[in-house]
C-alpha cells in the first residue's frame, strides 16, 4: 500500500518559500484570528473543544489534554500558572525547534488561547539553552505579540490580561521533566519532584496550580478551537485524534520531519517510502520508535496478539514495517509513540555499541536524586564503554540487565524507566550480539561503520 | 566584578518577571556569563545579594547545570553534538576533524586560546546530523569538507582580529 500524503497542520509553513517569522505575515497567513474568536467565548467552552478532540500531550507521555486541564484546582484561590515546555531534549526529536524558529506566534497564540480557557493570568516558555537564537526570536514575537495587544494588560480590550516570558535552560535534559522545569523556573538545580503530593496541576510552580504542555501540544490546541474539537477527531484515528510529526533520523535515505495523520501510516511506508529506504546497500537492521528511552524495535522480529477494531476484536501479527505509527499501537508492540523521535539504525550498527551511546547520554543527564538512577545509570555506561573499549566478557549482557532492572519503578521520577528501557530492550532482542561482542570486537569493523562512543 | 551597563539594566528588568526573586537565578547566570565569558567567582555572592539568596543556592545551581562555566574558554565554543543520531552519522569523526584543525583536545582551550571544543548531548537537530553549534550558531552537516569550511573561517576572523 502506499503511504498517504502528508497532512501538515502544525507544520503548514515550516520551510515554505517566503514565510517569515514575523507578526505581519502571520497575519497575512490568517494570524491570530483564533484567539481573536477564543476571547469573545466562555473559558469553558474552550477547555470542552479541547477534551472533545481528545488531543493526547505531544512532549512524550501522550496524556489527555483535556484530562490534565480537568485536573486542575481551581478553588485554591492561588493564580494558575501555564508553562511552555519548549526544552526539547529527547534524542531524537526535533520539532518544537521548527515550529520556534520558523513560526513562534502560532505557538504564541496557541499558548494565549490555552491561558484564556484555564485563566492562567502569567505563561512561561522554558525554552532549552543551547537555543539562543530561539529565545530571540520567541522574545521578539512576544514582544510584537505585545504591541498588537494580543498580550499583556486588558487583551483585545476583554479585561483579559495575561504575560508571557522566556525562560532559558542552561544545557540539563531533566529540565524537560515537568517538576524538574518547575524547579529550574524556581531557580533552583531541576530535581524533579515526587507525585504525590506534587502534580503540578494542584501544586506546582510557587506552589500553585500550573500546566505543563510540549510546544507542540499548544498549537494543536489553536487548531482546535478554530476547527472544533469534534472536527479535530476526525482527523488521525480513534483515542490517536490529529496528526503527528514524525523526526526521522539515522541511516535513512530522507532524514527529516514528516506530519501524517496518527496512525495512518505505517513504520515500513515512513521509513522505505517517505524516507527512501535504507542507505545504498545496506539493510535496517534496528529502529527506536519514540525518542531513545522507547524500546528498541528489530526489524524482522513479529509481534501477534488481539486488538480492538471499532467494535470488534481483531488478530494482528505484524513485522516491525507493519506496525501503525500512533501512541496505542506502539505501546501495544512493546514500546512508545513518545516525542515522534524515529530512529534507524542499519546493519553497519554494533548495537553494543550504539547502546554504549544511549547510556552515556543517560548517565550524563540523571539528576543524581535517586540512587538507583544515579548508580544504575553510571554502572551501565561504565559497563557497555568497557565492552567497547576495554574487556568484553560473555556475562556482561547479564550484568547489564541486572543493573537496569533494577532501576524503574525505584526513583522520583520517569527518567529511571527511560534509562533503564534501552538496555533492558537492547538486551532482549539483540542478546546474541552482546554475547558475541567479545568475539565479534576481533573481527574487522565493516569499512563504513562509524564510531558511537 | 565590571559587568556593562546594558547588563546591569537587563538584571534589573529580568528580575520583574518573576513573583520570587530567586527564579532569576539562571538569566542571571546567563547575563553574566555572555558578558564575562564564564561565571567569576565574585559572581556568586553578588548574584546571591541581588537575589536575596545564599551564596549557597547559587553555587548549587552553577555547577548543576553544563552550559555554565567557571573557568574562561576559547574565544569561540565549538559544541558537537555526541548523541546517537549525531553518532550514526559521522559525529565522532566531526568532532576528532576539529581537534586536529585547531591541535587541540575537547574540553581544552587551543594553544592559541582561539576555541575550545566539547562533546554536547542532542541539540533537537538529528535529521541533519551530525551538528555542531559554534557560539549561538547551528551548523548542520558537518562533514569533513564542512569542518574544514568553518575552521578556514574562524582561522580568517583570527587573523582579521590580529591585524587590526
Ligand atoms: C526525563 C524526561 C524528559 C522529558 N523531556 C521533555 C521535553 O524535552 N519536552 C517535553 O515537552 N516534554 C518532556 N517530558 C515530558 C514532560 O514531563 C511533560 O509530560 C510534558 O511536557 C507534558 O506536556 P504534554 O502533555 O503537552 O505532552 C519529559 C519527561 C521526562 C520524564
Ligand atoms: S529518576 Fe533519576 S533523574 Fe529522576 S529524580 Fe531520580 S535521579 Fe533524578
Ligand atoms: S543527536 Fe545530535 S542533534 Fe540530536
Amino acid at each position: 500500500m502506499p503511504a498517504p500524503a502528508q497532512r501538515r497542520i502544525i507544520f503548514q509553513h515550516i520551510d515554505e518559500p517566503g514565510y517569515t517569522n514575523d507578526l505581519a505575515c502571520y497575519q497575512r497567513h490568517g494570524g491570530y484570528e483564533v484567539l481573536k474568536k477564543a476571547v469573545t467565548r466562555k473559558p469553558e467552552e474552550l477547555i470542552d473543544e479541547v477534551k472533545k478532540s481528545g488531543l493526547r500531550g505531544r512532549g512524550g507521555a501522550g496524556f489527555p489534554c483535556g484530562v490534565k486541564w480537568g485536573l486542575v484546582d481551581r478553588k485554591s484561590g492561588k493564580p494558575i500558572y501555564l508553562i511552555v515546555n519548549a526544552d526539547e531534549s529527547e534524542p531524537g526529536t526535533f520539532k518544537d525547534r521548527y515550529i520556534m524558529h520558523q513560526d513562534p506566534h502560532q505557538l504564541i497564540e496557541g499558548t494565549m488561547i490555552s491561558c484564556f480557557a484555564n485563566n492562567v493570568k502569567q505563561a512561561y516558555i522554558y525554552i532549552r539553552g543551547e537555543m539562543p537564537h530561539g529565545a530571540r526570536i520567541l522574545e521578539k514575537a512576544i514582544a510584537e505579540a505585545r504591541a498588537a495587544n494580543f498580550v499583556g494588560p486588558n487583551i483585545l480590550g476583554t479585561g483579559y490580561s495575561c504575560e508571557i516570558f522566556i525562560h532559558r535552560g542552561a544545557g540539563a535534559y531533566i529540565c524537560g521533566e515537568e517538576t524538574g522545569l518547575i524547579e529550574s523556573l524556581e531557580g533552583k538545580r531541576a530535581n524533579p519532584r515526587i507525585k504525590p503530593p506534587y502534580f503540578p496541576a494542584v501544586l506546582g510552580l510557587y506552589q500553585c496550580p500550573t500546566i505543563v504542555n510540549n510546544v507542540e501540544t499548544l498549537c494543536h490546541v489553536k487548531y482546535i478551537v478554530e476547527h472544533g474539537g469534534e472536527a479535530y477527531t476526525k482527523i488521525g484515528t480513534p483515542g490517536n485524534t490529529g496528526t503527528r510529526i514524525f523526526c526521522v533520523s539515522g541511516h535513512v535515505q530522507r532524514p527529516g520531519y514528516y506530519e501524517f495523520e496518527a496512525g495512518k501510516i505505517t513504520m515500513g511506508q515512513l521509513l522505505n517510502e517517505v524516507c527512501g529506504g535504507p542507505l545504498p546497500g545496506r539493510t535496517f537492521k534496528a529502529v527506536i520508535p519514540g525518542g531513545s528511552s522507547a524500546k528498541v524495535m528489530r526489524f524482522g522480529e513479529r509481534y501477534k496478539g488481539k486488538r480492538k477494531l471499532g467494535a470488534d476484536l481483531v488478530d494482528y501479527d505484524w513485522g516491525v514495517e507493519d506496525v501503525p505509527m500512533d501512541f496505542d499501537c506502539l505501546a501495544m508492540v512493546g514500546t512508545m509513540g513518545g516525542s515522534g523521535g524515529v530512529i534507524v539504525m542499519d546493519d553497519t550498527v554494533n548495537m553494543v555499541e550504539a547502546l554504549a551511546n544511549i547510556n552515556a547520554f543517560y548517565s550524563h543527564e540523571s539528576c543524581g536524586q535517586c540512587t538507583p538512577c544515579r548508580e544504575g545509570a553510571l554502572w551501565m555506561k561504565k559497563i557497555t564503554t568497557r565492552m567497547v573499549h576495554g574487556l568484553a566478557r560473555n556475562e556482561d549482557a547479564a550484568l547489564l540487565k541486572s543493573v537496569a532492572d533494577q532501576i524503574p519503578g525505584r526513583t522520583i521520577c520517569a527518567f529511571g524507566e527511560a534509562c533503564s528501557w534501552p538496555t533492558q530492550s537492547f538486551i532482549a532482542k539483540f542478546g546474541d550480539e552482546f554475547k558475541g561482542y567479545p568475539e565479534a570486537k576481533k573481527a574487522a569493523k565493516p569499512a563504513n561503520a562509524n564510531e558511537l562512543v | 566584578m565590571n559587568l556593562k551597563p546594558a547588563t546591569l539594566s537587563s538584571i534589573d528588568e529580568v528580575i520583574t518577571h518573576y513573583p520570587s526573586k530567586r527564579s532569576a537565578t539562571l538569566p542571571l547566570l546567563h547575563l553574566i556569563q555572555e558578558d564575562i565569558g564564564h561565571i567569576p567567582e565574585e559572581a556568586i555572592p553578588w548574584i546571591a545579594g541581588k537575589l536575596e539568596i545564599q551564596p549557597i543556592n547559587v553555587y548549587e545551581v552553577v555547577s548543576f547545570y553544563p552550559m555554565f562555566r567557571r573557568q574562561p574558554i576559547g574565544r569561540r565554543h565549538i559544541k558537537v553534538c555526541r548523541t546517537l543520531s549525531c553518532a550514526l552519522m559521522g559525529g565522532y569523526k566531526t568532532c576528532a576533524a576539529f581537534e586536529q584543525e585547531f591541535n587541540t583536545h575537547r574540553g581544552e582551550v587551543s594553544p592559541d586560546g582561539e576555541v575550545t571544543i566539547d562533546f554536547v548531548e542532542c541539540l533537537a537537530s538529528c535529521g541533519t546530523a551530525p551538528v555542531v553549534l559554534i557560539d549561538d550558531d547551528l551548523h548542520e552537516k558537518v562533514d569533513a569538507t564542512k569542518v574544514k569550511q568553518l575552521s578556514e573561517q574562524i582561522k580568517k576572523e583570527k587573523a582579521e582580529r590580529l591585524k587590526s
